[in-house]
């Protein structure tokens, strides 16, 4: 193979003498994407235990997961939650981007650092305490309180998302509108909010995830009626390894890279027919 | 018409829409507040309260007797350290090749290296659960290959709760490290070719200098993400690893000591607080920081 | 479409400060109405914040500023009814070029039919009639900035300001859109205001010019003074090409070293004073040449070739550098070395403040 003779750098050294380091390089590529993935034709196997691959194919585990009405009533929760944060946190951390990138004052950076804290402090933390003033607030087990604790994690994922798009917008688009005869809240959404369209809807269904993949705070502050997905799966994992995991996570892999590849499809600027 | 029309009526005007754009931060600023500052702020409180309800360092004063605490406090920096240097081992060389390879591959690559950045934690933490039970997957194609005979522990111990951070921290990792390599400009290597440099020193002592910051931010970051760390220790430590985030989780769940658990909490934020504070002085944290742990 | 009728402009003591810069420092200046007026300045000296100003999206600290007799200082962008070409012509990219154009008329609520014909007009205005279904990145950089002008103009605004329009453009349809724009304001008649650091670009246009620097008005006068009579250095440099000799005072006139200028019109009062030479006013002539102009003898020091002119660099007496422009036609051409006398015409005589 005259490849391998060929030099890969400008140093000369040759793809020959490189090939442990495309080696090493393969593996832990397979090491971050395989076992994610490994866990898809598991939930499909008819036996007892997981098995790669599996004897017999089957939808048993899937049966069960929706037989179960813990499973139906916490991925329930899961789903309002998750919904329901994203309509909050999605408007709410847009409009702060918005209100703090065209503010451009000394104090907007300080808000900014302010509002990007949940992603710093640690989980734990936030999950104590906000139970400990859910006790105070009898918010412990609802809705709303798992939506606003969720909403307030994910609002600097948006803010930080939009944030960025704005800085890439050409906003003296926003000035012609503007001098157009648009309100600054028309412009905004005539102009702007179309072009950031794909930012937006990146962070809302990040923001959707944030919930719906949250462990720590739901340990604390949901349960009963109101438990979600992540708190049951993850009671179930401490007890023994269920196979009805693997579907629901083979469901939840599933979701995750639908919801993606939507806001994909959503905000992809449109390409020109002919060129 | 006076020396300076309409000078009041202007700063009014700019007054007010400095204030009215400012207002579009209040609904998130007052969520921020009411969610996390304001409960934060109270186990704040909270940690230095006495078991009889006046102010007191006890909390604190105990956390540096009982040697369980400074047991948490080892382990919790052990596997941080731990999941760091093998973060870099491996990631660093893969963001080597990465940053080689023609933009549209490496792109197409950072999306197998960003995958785990929306698969649930839990997902992956299972799956981890599943490979490397005692019947997994790797010690039964351990055993087939001859590799080993016996089934090894890799899981409910430290073995397990590594793979499964360092798994979950390698993007954190590669993102920065990828980035600033990309930024090095060719023509130094290429200069340092020209100079006699041959590939071995070419790459310690031209490459690898210019990609430090960007692998020292990773480092940092991934350390202080570990620090934090709850999930995966619970379920692939098997209760056998207890980081602070589970010594915390079983002081309120067991035994209802606020105060203990406050004091922690505040510890491990103030440990969290001061690196990302040196962390920042050295990379724009804005560009690491990520999806949540 | 319709010509609407033009607004006079009257801006009285407006100071805009970015801490201690002042960005504009108590600025007068009247605009007439129907007056195509060009701001020009060098970049930083607040010819732009100006014109951002008369928009509506830079607030002054204070001062007052009328559309005809409305006192607008405090009106929003939006109320102003002002239309605006942006220097990157900010079209919006997620609209067809009919989108960009009909935009404004759309926030009118201008009824379908006839804002269909007004695009239409508009476009046909800027010669793309037929455009209105191309999207925007299909367009070339000279289209992209008559459908900023269009989309400007199409809700027939009586004040139009543009900034730097043409920057982007290369040099010949930068040319070509300058006397295109001047003959669409003369067709519509709105009042313009236009900013420009390319003084060929404001001389070209304009029926009046404002010199800005450092937050001031230098000059505001015809393209014509304020080449031929600067206001002072700062003008006559930022315009064409000159040279400038020191001058003293003798009683009533001016002399250069030991010789009585010859002047037309009389030097403004100022504390210094300089003779501005421009190179293509001096013409080289025979040292004993009889009349009324005023004669410069030098030393030819260096002849380049430039095409349609020859630039002679020569030196005086003094030993003070001074450019001549010439026909390249063989015989005026002299040689390096050669001693020459330089003629100037008491009119193009012009001395003027030192600052």
């Amino acid at each position: 193979m005259g490849w391998l003779s060929r030099p890969a750098t400008e140093t000369q050294i040759t793809h020959g003498r490189r090939l442990w380091l495309y080696a090493v390089a393969v593996l832990v590529m397979a090491f971050l994407v395989l076992p994610t993935l490994i866990v898809v034709p598991m939930s499909f196997s008819g036996s007892q235990y997981l098995e790669f691959p599996p004897r017999e194919w089957s939808l048993r585990w899937y049966r069960t997961y929706l037989a179960s009405p813990e499973w139906m009533q916490a991925t329930w929760t899961s789903l309002k939650a998750g919904v329901l944060t994203m309509l909050v946190a999605t408007p709410l951390g847009t409009l702060a981007a918005y209100g703090l990138f065209t503010a451009r004052v000394g104090l907007g950076r300080l808000v900014f650092a302010l509002l990007v804290t949940p992603i710093i402090v640690p989980v734990i933390l936030v999950g104590i305490g906000v139970f400990y003033a859910y006790v105070q607030l009898k918010l412990v087990n609802t809705l709303a309180g798992i939506v606003l604790a969720h909403a307030m994690l994910a609002v600097p994922i948006v803010l930080m998302i939009v944030t960025a798009a704005l800085k890439s917008h050409d906003m003296s688009q926003e000035m012609v509108a503007r001098s157009l005869g648009a309100s600054r809240l028309r412009a905004f959404l005539l102009v702007t909010l179309p072009q950031i369209r794909f930012s937006v809807a990146t962070s809302a269904v990040l923001a959707f995830l944030t919930s719906f993949d949250e462990v720590i705070v739901a340990l604390f502050v949901s349960g009963g009626p109101n438990s979600t997905l992540t708190r049951s799966m993850f009671n179930a994992l401490r007890d023994q390894i269920d196979p009805t995991i693997a579907a629901i996570s083979t469901i939840m892999i599933l979701v995750s890279s639908l919801l993606l590849a939507v806001a994909q499809t959503v905000g992809q600027p449109r390409r020109p027919a002919v060129k | 018409m006076s020396e300076r029309p309409n000078e009041a009526g202007l700063r009014r005007d700019a007054l007010l829409e400095r204030l009215a754009l400012f207002g579009l931060g209040s609904p998130a600023l007052l969520l921020v507040l009411v969610a996390m500052v304001l409960p934060v702020g109270w186990l704040f409180w909270l940690s230095f309260l006495g078991d009889d309800g006046t102010f007191s360092l006890e909390h604190y004063q105990r956390m540096l007797a009982e040697p369980s605490y400074r047991r948490t406090f080892a382990t919790t920096f052990q596997v941080s350290f731990l999941t760091t240097a093998i973060c870099i081992l491996l990631g660093y060389p893969l963001a080597y090749v990465l940053a080689q390879l023609p933009q549209r591959i490496a792109n197409l690559c950072m999306i197998g290296v960003l995958l785990p950045f929306w698969t649930s934690l839990l997902v992956r933490t299972y799956a981890w659960l599943v490979l490397l039970q005692r019947q997994g997957l790797i010690n039964q194609w351990g055993i087939e290959l001859g590799l080993w005979s016996e089934p090894l522990t890799l899981v409910h111990n430290l073995n397990g709760t590594l793979i499964g951070m360092v798994h979950i921290m390698l993007p954190f990792l590669i993102l920065p490290v990828y980035a600033s390599m990309r930024a090095i400009d060719r023509d130094f290597i290429k200069a340092a070719a020209n100079l006699g440099a041959g590939p071995v020193a070419a790459f310690w002592k031209v490459f690898l200098p210019l990609s430090l910051p960007g692998l020292f931010g990773g480092a940092l970051i991934v350390f202080i993400l570990c620090l934090g760390f709850y999930v995966t220790p619970a379920v692939l430590g098997g209760g056998r690893v207890i980081m602070v985030s589970n010594r915390i989780a079983t002081d309120i769940e067991l035994f209802f000591n606020w105060g203990a658990a406050s004091a922690l909490g505040v510890v491990l934020l103030a440990l969290t607080l001061l690196l990302l504070w040196g962390a920042s002085r050295i990379v724009r944290l804005d560009r690491v920081l990520g999806a949540g742990h | 479409m319709a010509r609407g009728a033009a607004l006079p402009i009257t801006i009285r003591q407006v100071t805009k400060t970015y801490g201690r810069i002042h960005a504009l420092d108590h600025v007068d200046l009247d605009i007439q109405s129907g007056e195509f007026l060009t701001l020009l300045g060098p970049s930083g000296s607040g010819k732009t914040t100006l014109l951002m100003v008369l928009a509506g999206f830079t607030r002054p600290d204070h001062g007052s500023l009328r559309f005809g007799e409305d006192e607008v200082i405090r009106r929003p962008p939006h109320k102003r009814d002002v239309g605006m070409v942006f220097q990157n012509y900010a079209l919006f990219p997620h609209m067809d070029v009919a989108g960009n154009v009909g935009f404004p008329l759309r926030l009118r609520g201008v009824p379908r039919a006839e804002a269909e014909r007004r695009i239409e007009a508009a476009l046909d205005l800027v010669q793309l009639g037929g455009y209105g279904g191309r999207r925007v990145d299909q367009l070339s950089g000279g289209q992209r900035q008559r459908v900023a002008l269009a989309r400007a103009i199409v809700f027939e605004p009586r004040i139009l300001l543009m900034d730097e329009p043409l920057s982007a453009l290369d040099k010949q349809l930068r040319e070509r859109m300058q006397i295109e724009l001047r003959r669409l304001h003369d067709r519509l008649g709105m009042t313009t205001v236009y900013v420009t650091h390319d003084q060929r670009e404001a001389l070209t246009m304009s029926d009046r010019i404002a010199v800005i620097q450092g937050g001031g008005i230098m000059q505001l006068d015809t393209p014509r003074r304020i080449y031929e009579q600067p206001a002072n250095r700062f003008v006559a440099e930022f315009i064409g090409e000159s040279s400038f000799l020191p001058v003293e005072r003798d009683g009533a006139g001016f002399r250069y070293g030991a010789h009585i200028l010859r002047i037309a019109a009389p030097p403004p009062e100022a504390d210094g004073h300089l003779l501005m030479v421009r190179p293509e006013r001096l013409r080289l002539v025979a040292a004993d040449e009889p009349g009324e102009d005023n004669h410069f003898p030098a030393t030819v020091e260096d002849v380049v070739y430039q095409g349609d002119s020859v630039l002679v660099q020569a030196v005086l007496a003094d030993g003070i550098r001074i450019a001549v422009r010439t026909a390249p036609t063989a015989d005026a051409v002299p040689v390096e070395g050669a001693a020459v006398t330089l003629a100037l015409s008491p009119a193009d005589t012009v001395v003027i403040a030192d600052r």
